[in-house]
């Protein structure tokens, strides 16, 4: 069966992971280069790295690559799977031999999942390679391009560490499943793809913030903190603050949300009349800061530090890899029952 | 006599409607079974129930003694070649006894590497290039080559031309009388099971409506012509399959053990595919009772 298995999925497989290979060996000669060029630059890392335009393109595109795997192992792998043969007739071929179907499933679906499992490692090598990165992130560096973002920020996240392998898996399993049920590819290659789209942006947005208990901070004002503020009032005649918000002091966190508190520990629903002095005044603000830390001001903040990155890679590879479980189960349950 | 497969209420629905209901029949071994009806009537539900594709609604369905769709079941000893003799279009020919070896414990390699030589296939050739009737015949080797007990054809010529039809045939003949099948085969032509099969199920709507050795079906029923009679008054052991009225005159297809002794009758024979419809063309009422002209062994 294994025979069988590997003739059958040998085409799809190669070229999937052929093309992984390549990029793969782009990451693994320019990784050094990168922890080069951080030991050398320290400070000046992200300056410099904004005029490396292969890192930067290398960067860029595994990004886009590993969240890219899953969708693709799915569509093409998982989807045609049982589809393909239900389309050509053939599944009254292979089923009708002295293996059983269970058999054949447990094998065409095992032989995919080791590859589905090794693209997905693509996600730990983009990890291994911006290594340098989030050390410079560490050492408080900061860029404010797409580069300089914590990893554990949700854009991000979903491509670093064993997550992407876990949802590899879990395409696998949703385009199987959909090639069951529906028995048709194309039609289940657009629902895998449709599903496993909304399952990643779903995760980011819906689940990742509510995985772990953030940490809960309140933190002074400064000049150097100030991310932003908002200005208004009646008329607009004496405006005052709305918001304010800070950056975390907190080096490769994920800010989850922020609010301004009073002496009290209240929530802020109006600023003092007096930051009205300094709406729109460039230099009066360090003042301000400094005043409304004195009145007992505080932001607070919640967020997850770098710290929390492989408990969260953890916590949520674990869902991910259950609901892959629970599909699998309903794939070899189906396959038992009445096909014809 | 041995029995390959037997079936007892067998019934299976989709929905509301009943694809095959109250099928009770034995299949002896050593036998060429045609299985005739028409398109829909449920040959194909047969088989499947048979093979274990899918599972009985009603009743149970016994293949060389066990259920197929059991943990025991006989799955290397019951060959099956599916409806159009599906192949892997993009595996050749040589490909596809790999994977009958590597599928199939019991796997003779020489006979399917003979029969594709004899049959003057490329073993390098992909299946999707090969004609109808050679894909038709590299199925039949996969069905045949893992050396089953019973092998199971489910409408494997409907797709062929006349004279792949009668090749495939002649084939598979050879090969049952080489190995000492039990063949079950599902056809919509009579022609084809009169060229194959010496045993006969037909099926109509669903249900078995006459099942027996060939040459005694045709020793047993008879075409009997002459003055306008009621039906009622034929002797009791003359089982009416169809009643057909001019003013005059009056035409039955009968079954009966016994000689036609009334001299009112003219009496002929009926070839098989007379017998077939006849049973075909009974009115649904009729149909739908107990088959009584089930020829039990």
């Amino acid at each position: 069966m294994i025979w069988l298995a590997w003739r059958q999925f040998r085409l799809s497989a190669l070229a999937v992971l052929g093309t992984l290979a390549v990029f793969a060996a782009a990451l693994a000669i320019s990784g050094p280069q990168l922890a080069e060029l951080f030991r050398e630059s320290q400070a000046s890392f992200f300056e410099l790295l904004e005029f490396d335009d292969f890192k930067k393109a290398v960067f860029v595109v595994g990004t886009a690559l590993v969240y890219a795997v899953p969708a693709v192992v799915g569509v093409f792998w998982g989807a045609p799977l049982v589809a393909r043969e239900f389309e050509a007739g053939t599944h009254r071929l292979v089923w009708t031999q002295s293996v059983t179907r269970t058999h054949w499933l447990g094998t065409k679906l095992g032989m995919a999942a080791i590859a589905a499992l090794a693209a997905g490692l693509l996600g730990l090598l983009l990890t291994w390679w911006s290594g340098a990165i989030d050390d410079a992130i560490a050492a408080g560096y900061s860029s404010d391009t797409l580069m300089g973002m914590p990893r554990i920020t949700p854009v991000l996240f979903g491509a670093r560490g064993f997550l992407p392998a876990g949802l590899t898996l879990l395409a696998l399993a949703i385009g199987v499943t959909a090639s069951l049920v529906i028995r048709r590819s194309v039609v289940a290659m657009a629902t895998t793809l449709v599903v496993m789209v909304g399952v990643q942006v779903s995760l980011a947005v819906l689940v990742q913030p509510n995985l772990l208990e953030p940490r809960v901070e309140l933190q002074s004002f400064s000049l150097e903190t100030l991310d932003g503020d908002m200005a208004g009032g009646p008329a607009a005649v004496v405006a005052t603050f709305k918001q304010i918000d800070v950056k975390l002091d907190q080096p490769g966190a994920w800010m989850l949300s922020q609010t301004t508190v009073d002496a009290s520990g209240s929530a802020v629903d109006e600023f003092p009349s007096w930051t009205s002095d300094c709406v729109g005044q460039r230099d009066a603000m360090a003042g301000c800061m400094a005043r409304l830390t004195t009145e007992g001001y505080r932001q607070r903040v919640s967020y997850l530090p770098a710290s929390d990155f492989w408990t969260l890679q953890l916590v949520e590879t674990g869902i991910v890899l259950g609901l892959a479980a629970g599909l699998t189960g309903f794939c070899f349950w189906r396959i038992r029952r009445d096909l014809t | 006599m041995n029995t390959v497969l037997q079936a007892r209420g067998l019934g299976k629905k989709y929905g509301r409607k009943w694809a095959l209901s109250d099928c009770t029949l034995d299949v002896p071994a050593g036998r060429v079974v045609g299985l005739v009806g028409p398109n829909g009537a449920g040959k194909s539900t047969f088989l499947n129930l048979a093979v274990g594709m899918i599972t009985p609604y009603a009743g149970t369905v016994e293949v060389l003694g066990e259920s197929p769709t059991s943990r025991s079941a006989p799955r290397s000893r019951v060959g099956y070649v599916g409806q159009d003799t599906p192949t892997y279009a993009r595996l050749s020919v040589a490909d596809h006894l790999r994977l009958g070896a590597h599928l199939n414990p019991a796997w003779d390699a020489d006979l399917a590497a003979g029969r594709i030589a004899r049959l003057g296939l490329d073993p390098d050739q992909r299946a999707g290039r090969l004609s109808g009737g050679q894909r038709a015949q590299l199925a039949l080797t996969l069905g045949i080559a893992k050396r089953p007990e019973l092998l199971l054809l489910d409408e494997p010529v409907s797709a062929l031309d006349p004279l792949a039809r009668r090749e495939f045939l002649q084939d598979l003949m050879e090969a049952v009388a080489d190995q000492q099948l039990s063949v079950v085969l599902s056809s919509h032509l009579v022609s084809d099971v009169e060229r194959a099969c010496d045993f006969l199920i037909v099926l109509v709507d669903s249900r078995v409506q006459v099942a027996g050795d060939i040459e005694e079906l045709l020793a047993t029923h008879h075409r009997l012509t002459g003055p306008r009679r009621d039906p009622a008054t034929l002797p009791a052991d003359q089982h009416v399959v169809t009643a057909s009225h001019t003013d005059r005159q009056s035409t039955y297809v009968v079954r009966t053990d016994a000689p036609t002794l009334d001299p009112a009758w003219a009496v002929s024979n009926l070839g098989l595919e007379d017998l077939v419809l006849a049973y075909m063309s009974r009115p649904p009422t009729v149909r739908d009772s107990r088959p009584a002209l089930q020829v039990l062994r």
